[in-house]
Parts: C-alpha cells; structure tokens; sequence
C-alpha cells in the first residue's frame, strides 16, 4: 500500500515542477511578447505609408515605365518564404505556417512543383528542418535570422529574393507567415512579394495629379527596395510576435492542464492515503480480536 | 495643415503645424497650408517643424521622403535626431 502511496507522491511532485517551468516559460513569453508588439505597433505607420506613397506612384505610372520589380512573367520558377520560430512549445503555430505553406504550392502551384521548380528560403528553424527533411529545394543561407534578428539582416534576405527575382531566377516570390492580432489569434497568410501585385487605383487617388520630386523613375528606384526590405522586416516582426503570443497560449493551456492532472492525482493519493489506514486499523483490530480469542 | 513623422522605430512628431521645410534631393523647400500633392525624396540636411510663426523645432536627417496631399503631410525617415538650440 505504501508503494503506491508514494508512486503518486512523486507523480504529484515531477508534474507540480512541469506546471513551474510552463508557469515560468509563460510568463517569459509574456514580458517577449510586450516588447515584439512594441516593435510592431512601432513600425506600422511607417510601412503603411511607404505601401500608401509606392501605390500612388504605380498607379499614376501604369503604362508609362515598366519596372523590372513588377514585371508579371509566365510563372515557371517561384520562390516560397515560409517564416516560423526557431523553438517549439507553441502549440500548432510552427505546423500552421507549414500548412500554409505547403497549400499554397499544392493548390497554386502544383504545375511547377511537378516540375520541381518550386525553391523554399526558409526562416526560422522549424521550418528549415520540416522542408529539408521532405526533400524540398531549399536556399538555406538565412534560415536563423532569428538568432540575430535586426533590420540589417533582415534586409540581407530581403535583397536576395529581389536580386534573384532580377535575375529571372524565379518568376514569383511569395511570403508565408502569421500576421499578428492579438496574443491568442494569429493569421496565416501567404501574400505574393514579387512581383509586386497591382493594386487597384482607387477613384479618388487616381484624379490626384501628385507633382513627383525629383522625377518618378528616381523616386521610384529609391523607394522600391526600401519598402521591399521593409516589407519583409514587417512579416519578420509580424511572425516574431505571433510566435511569442502562440506559446504563451500554449503555456497558460499547459499550465491549466498540469493543474487539472494535480487535481486528481490529489484525489487519488488522499483515497490511497485512507485506505492505508483503514487496513492498518483493521489489522490491528483484528489482531486484538484474535489475542482475546 | 497636419503633419506626421515617422520613423521604422516610432513616431517622432504628430499634429497640427504652420508648415515644415525639408531638404530635397534638389534643393530645399517648405510646404505650407494647401501644397499640391507631392510626392518628394529628401536628401540629408535639415528639417525644421514650423509650429506656428514663431516656434520651431529642427532635427537632423539623412534622407527618406516625404508626402503631401490634402492638407496632410507625412514624412518618412529612417532615423532622425533632434537638433537642440
């Protein structure tokens, strides 16, 4: 009987230490995620207003200069960016974007993934193993931003697809990631990076007649990789919050198990405890019993 | 007229001013109350927020660009650094 008592002793104990380390992980995730969405709220403003200035210029330019970053060709090579979190312990976030990822080549591009023309550049850890280990072409020379993330590597990525998109090594580049909401949603989206995707002119800015300093073809040339770089900054900060959100998600779930499970474990080591001491008592008893004989 | 500064890392100014003077790539200007939309590369150099006609506030900038159209002016920096009197 005292065996089993302390089986559940130490179970009740080695899950009492896993809720503090979830407890703990949690509580990490939390003070992380402040500063992710600080970042973010940060940068939106700024990124909105670059798409804002760059789809006014597109629009106002249509027809009169082809640019080579929005040239639309038949799609023969594409390019995927999937963006997940270097560790785990965030519930079905990393498995989210994988789906999503993995959608998208099957439904939008099956035609070019029987061809094998379609190339991963995975970010984040996660990712790199799941597309390695299912034999996917991979550019493999930025999957850890997250070990250093700063603009400036970031920006390094960003270049590479769009240098590689000159070089009509792919055709079609696109960004799969979770946009952020709030710390228990997150959106998975696979959005089209190259070429850039014309927007439609809305009525209004198209009767804007902007004067453009110094010309267009200029401004355009200095504007374009800029917000190229920082639209790709932006999904990175994006997908760095969700992350951190998701495993807090995930903790406070696992720490709301572990208390469940310590419930009724209790339970059962207080009836263990009773019973060992019933057939104590009756022992006893009955021994009594048996000397009065 | 409104203006708004921004920068990737936050917003460095936002509200209501006479008119802003910003260094283009050819050359300074200011833009005042009902500018023609325009769209602008700025160089490095000055930019100074005129609050009304008699105060202001300069910072320092290496480039970015700037927008104007309805009254409202937004200027896209990537780094800018207050220049104290």
């Amino acid at each position: 009987m005292s065996g089993q008592l302390k089986e559940v002793r130490l179970r009740i104990q080695s899950v009492t230490s896993t809720q503090q380390i979830t407890k703990a992980m949690k509580m990490v995730s939390a003070a992380k995620l402040r500063r992710a969405q600080d970042a973010i709220l940060q940068m939106r403003p700024y990124t909105q207003k670059m798409q804002e200035m760059l789809t006014n210029i597109v629009s106002s330019l249509s027809g009169d200069m082809e640019l080579p970053l929005a040239a639309e060709r038949a799609t023969e090579r594409v390019l995927i960016i999937p963006i997940t979190s270097d560790r785990g312990t965030c519930g079905a976030y990393n498995s989210n974007i994988i789906k999503t990822a993995r959608q998208t080549i099957e439904t939008k591009y099956a035609a070019q993934q029987a061809k094998g023309n379609v190339t991963i550049l995975p970010i984040g850890k996660k990712g790199y193993e799941y597309f390695q280990r299912h034999g996917y072409k991979l550019v493999d020379d930025y999957w850890n931003l997250f070990a250093d993330l700063s603009f400036e590597n970031v920006r390094r990525a960003a270049i590479y697809a769009q240098e590689a998109f000159l070089r009509k090594e792919y055709d079609r580049v696109e960004l799969v990631y979770s946009q952020f909401k709030n710390a228990a949603t997150q959106v998975f989206v696979s959005e089209p990076y190259l070429p850039i995707p014309k927007v439609e002119a809305t009525e209004s800015k198209k009767q804007t007649d902007f004067i453009f300093e110094p010309s267009k073809e200029i401004l355009i040339q200095e504007l374009m990789p800029k917000i190229l770089n920082t639209q790709v900054y932006k999904a990175i900060l994006d997908a760095h919050a969700s992350e951190h959100g998701a495993r807090m998600t995930a903790m406070d779930k696992a720490t709301e198990n572990a208390a469940e499970i310590l419930r009724s474990l209790k339970i059962s080591y207080n009836r263990a405890r009773q019973a060992a001491i019933t057939t104590e008592l009756t022992e006893i008893v009955s021994g009594a019993a048996a000397l009065k004989g | 007229m409104q203006l708004e500064i921004l920068t990737p890392e936050h917003k460095v100014f936002s509200g209501s001013v006479y008119g802003v003077q910003l260094p283009g790539v050819e050359g300074s200007f200011e833009i005042l109350q009902n500018h023609a939309p325009m769209v602008a590369a700025l160089g490095e150099g000055k930019m100074k927020i005129l609050k009304d006609k008699n105060s202001n506030e300069t910072y320092n900038i290496t480039g970015g660009f700037v927008e104007t159209l309805n009254n409202k002016t937004t200027v896209l920096l990537e780094g800018a650094e207050s220049v104290s009197y």
